[in-house]
């Protein structure tokens, strides 16, 4: 007996981006503004440009039956938290429908609803009230919830005074207890201990053999892979691919860790850019190397960047963004800061080859992406490549720990250490 | 996934388009407790299609929510201070004080003959509940954004929660109010019965002025600004600490299309006996208040689908 618990036909959500006027708001332009007080409301009444609309969720269609657990991955800013919005109705689909059978319970942040003033005990009734738990079901399960976020001594204690562990945990009890017959859930594995993450996993997959419908955002591949059998793939927006999850989850891995440390655009007219600026080749190498050798941590990486400068006299400059595999930026870097050339002067039109030297032992293991910006004037950016390179680096080992697997953290720079003994250390080398 | 299912499925949303069958989920409404534990789960449309109708039943179906909102406001309130729910008491106290000491006192409004104190206390009892309430409701959406992005529930919950939690403090004052007729002699009067009534006239004002501002303040945080101007201007122009004899003959129409000046009159016709509001005035005014308020609900329910995004 397999019916339909979501089905999902041809949704899209628009948003209108472009803030930049409106973040100016708190520049000097202070006092102009206080002159002109309708400045913001003709701007917002002003019909947006098709440059500032962007599509989070463009004509996906898909089908769910009822007691599936489905993955949904992508890249950020895919679309997966906007599409658990729709479904949760957060917030109105722009076109398209979604039929969804049944009660929805969303767990899209935990802690929702917690006011820090009331008690563990209060807010476990007002938190289930507002996931759309009765009080009487709520009362049934109190004792269940309060085990299991372990929290038994402190039901009497304002939670602003909970560590945030134990927030968080009493914030997943709560949620975790909901009963509905569609759940959605957004990376909250994302927070708390190794520990608390496997009962929440574990508490997931309890969901799901009673014969509810999950819904389950991740980034964690693993997480996907254990609890999901079917996977969403939503690529900017729309549906990229959708089937049994070591498939997709396979195809997914495949496009972004295929390496890409080269490319080249022999022909400016099908190059990246703009009529500002347009790129002709980057790459990724070792230093004294080639691209198509290995990266390691120990040695120092070179980033070559070659582009056509089309306005004369533009002062443009260079910005590399660097990104690990979780997508979080580990850190940014910009050809002013220590190039002459285009640092403040205008440049004449002409190609141009631009390098960066990433130092040995500054970048920590593993795959990493690099975002390309041109920014003009020092802070406008007039174009931006969001994949330019993406490659892996390997730990070799020069290191000591390296045999331990990778060590977390965005970067794993070499620092400078010191131990100097003060008392009793020179009678051993003595 | 075979054809009969599917068509099962639209079916089922079909009779939530239509919303006429009763027994559905009707307005879309998640078909939360006893319904949703049943065998067939209703099924909430999203996007085109789904219903557009007011959704009283789906209001009805989160009343608890409604309830644990209300209580979380007045919880909140009192928390950490040291006198605690005393506060409830002394509030309407030491306002009554301050308004004696510089209007009754000092610049010696005229109180129909009664003593200045429980004039302006009979006065100040709807006033306070009305501002508080409106405000309140004008800050909701704001306020309760970090709730409204992660969950839905019918947004309308929310100033009603706001305007709901006043009446608990608005019954702490009145207990005070008792207690001060008892200590000026004022013999109770058959016709305090009718206080429910000027009571929802109040409630149904602070609930479309709080709808109206929450609406706005989604989009425009102007409305903070002007909020707390608004209510000034609008005490000044009630009865709060003069009597409503003293606005000329000629302007006496216009004043009373503010339903508060209703509501004053009337508590002070309730308790002490003096004039009792009417005329066309009075009902005109309660007019405007019913309109304000449907106007209000219909614009509220109308932006709250998207709210997410503008906030």
């Amino acid at each position: 007996m397999s019916d339909i618990a979501i089905r999902v036909q041809g949704l899209g959500k628009r948003y209108r981006i472009g803030r930049a006027r409106r973040e100016a708001r708190n520049h000097p332009s202070f006092f102009r503004r206080a002159l002109s007080p309708f400045g913001y409301l003709m701007e917002a009444m002003r019909r947006p440009r098709p440059d500032e609309i962007l599509w989070a969720i463009r004509d996906v269609s898909f089908e769910i039956e009822r007691g599936a657990v489905v993955g949904i991955i992508g890249r950020n800013g895919a679309g997966k938290s906007t599409l658990l919005r729709l479904l949760s109705r957060i917030t109105e689909p722009t076109c398209g429908r979604a039929l969804v059978r049944g009660r929805v319970g969303s767990l899209l942040e935990v802690g929702t609803g917690f006011h820090p003033e009331l008690t563990g005990r209060e807010n476990i009734f007002l938190s289930g009230a507002i996931l759309g738990m009765r009080r009487k079901e709520i009362a049934r399960k109190f004792d269940e919830i309060v085990a299991f976020a372990g929290v038994e001594k402190f039901l009497e204690t304002p939670v602003k005074r909970y560590s945030s562990g134990m927030y968080v945990r009493l914030a997943f009890a709560v949620a975790a207890h909901l009963e509905p017959e569609v759940l959605l859930v957004d990376e909250v594995l994302a927070v708390g201990d190794a520990a608390f993450q496997k009962k929440c996993l574990g508490r997931m997959t309890d969901v799901a053999s009673e014969g509810r419908t999950v819904l389950f955002v991740s980034h964690n591949m693993i997480a996907v892979q254990n609890l999901c059998a079917r996977v969403l793939w939503l690529h900017e927006g729309r549906l990229h691919a959708d089937g049994p999850a070591a498939d997709v989850l396979n195809r997914y891995l495949a496009a972004a860790f295929c390496a890409r440390r080269e490319q080249h655009w022999p022909d400016p007219q099908g190059a990246p850019g703009n009529d500002i600026v347009r790129l002709r080749r980057v790459c990724i190498r070792p230093e004294g190397g080639t691209p198509a050798d290995p990266l390691s941590t120990s040695v120092p990486l070179i980033v070559e960047v070659e582009f056509w400068n089309l306005r004369a006299g533009a002062r443009l400059h260079l910005c590399l963004h660097v990104l690990t595999e979780q997508q979080a930026v580990a850190f940014t870097t910009g050809s002013n800061e220590s190039d002459a050339l285009t640092r403040d002067n205008p440049l004449p039109e002409g190609l141009y080859r631009s390098s960066c030297r990433i130092p040995a032992d500054l970048l920590n293991s593993g795959v990493h992406r690099i975002v390309l910006l041109f920014l003009i004037n020092g802070l406008k950016i007039v174009f931006r490549h969001e994949e330019a390179l993406l490659f892996e680096v390997l730990e070799t080992g020069g290191r000591p720990g390296a045999w331990y697997g990778k060590e977390p953290g965005a970067v794993h720079p070499k620092l400078e250490w010191e131990t100097l003994p003060l008392i009793g250390g020179t009678a051993a080398s003595a | 996934m075979s054809a009969s299912t599917l068509r099962d499925i639209d079916e089922a949303a079909g009779a939530c388009v239509a919303a006429a069958p009763p027994a559905g989920g009707g307005a879309g409404g998640a078909g939360r407790g006893r319904a949703a534990s049943q065998a067939a789960p209703p099924t909430v449309v999203i996007g085109e299609g789904a219903s557009r109708g007011f959704g009283f039943r789906e209001i009805w179906e989160y009343r608890e929510l409604l309830w644990f909102l209300t209580w979380r406001e007045i919880q909140g309130v009192y928390r950490q201070t040291a006198l605690g729910m005393t506060w409830v008491f002394l509030r309407p106290l030491l306002n009554v004080l301050v308004l004696s000491v510089v209007f009754g006192k000092i610049v010696r409004v005229p109180s129909e003959g009664m003593p200045y104190p429980l004039f302006a206390l009979v006065a100040l009892l709807p006033w306070s509940y009305f501002s508080g309430a409106a405000a309140r409701g004008a800050r909701s959406l704001v306020d309760n954004m970090h709730l409204i992005s992660k969950v839905y529930f019918p947004r309308i919950v929310i100033p009603l929660a706001g305007t709901v939690s006043g009446l608990v403090d608005f019954a702490a004052s009145f207990l005070v109010l008792l207690a001060a007729m008892q200590f000026y002699r004022m013999p109770a009067r058959i016709e305090m019965l009718w206080l429910p009534l000027f009571l929802a006239i109040a409630f149904c004002l602070a609930l479309a002025i709080g709808l109206w501002l929450a609406t706005l303040s989604v989009k425009y945080r102007d409305v903070s600004f002007a909020v707390t101007f608004v209510l000034q201007a609008l005490m000044y122009a009630s009865p709060v600490i003069y009597p409503a004899a003293m606005v000329p003959e000629r302007w006496q129409f216009l004043y009373s299309l503010n339903p508060m000046v209703g509501v004053i009159q009337g508590f002070r016709w309730m308790l002490l006996g003096q004039n009792a509001p009417g005329g066309a005035a009075f009902a005109a005014s309660l007019a405007l208040c019913l309109a304000a308020l449907a106007g209000g609900a219909y614009v509220f329910r109308r932006t709250e689908r998207s709210v997410v995004d503008l906030l």
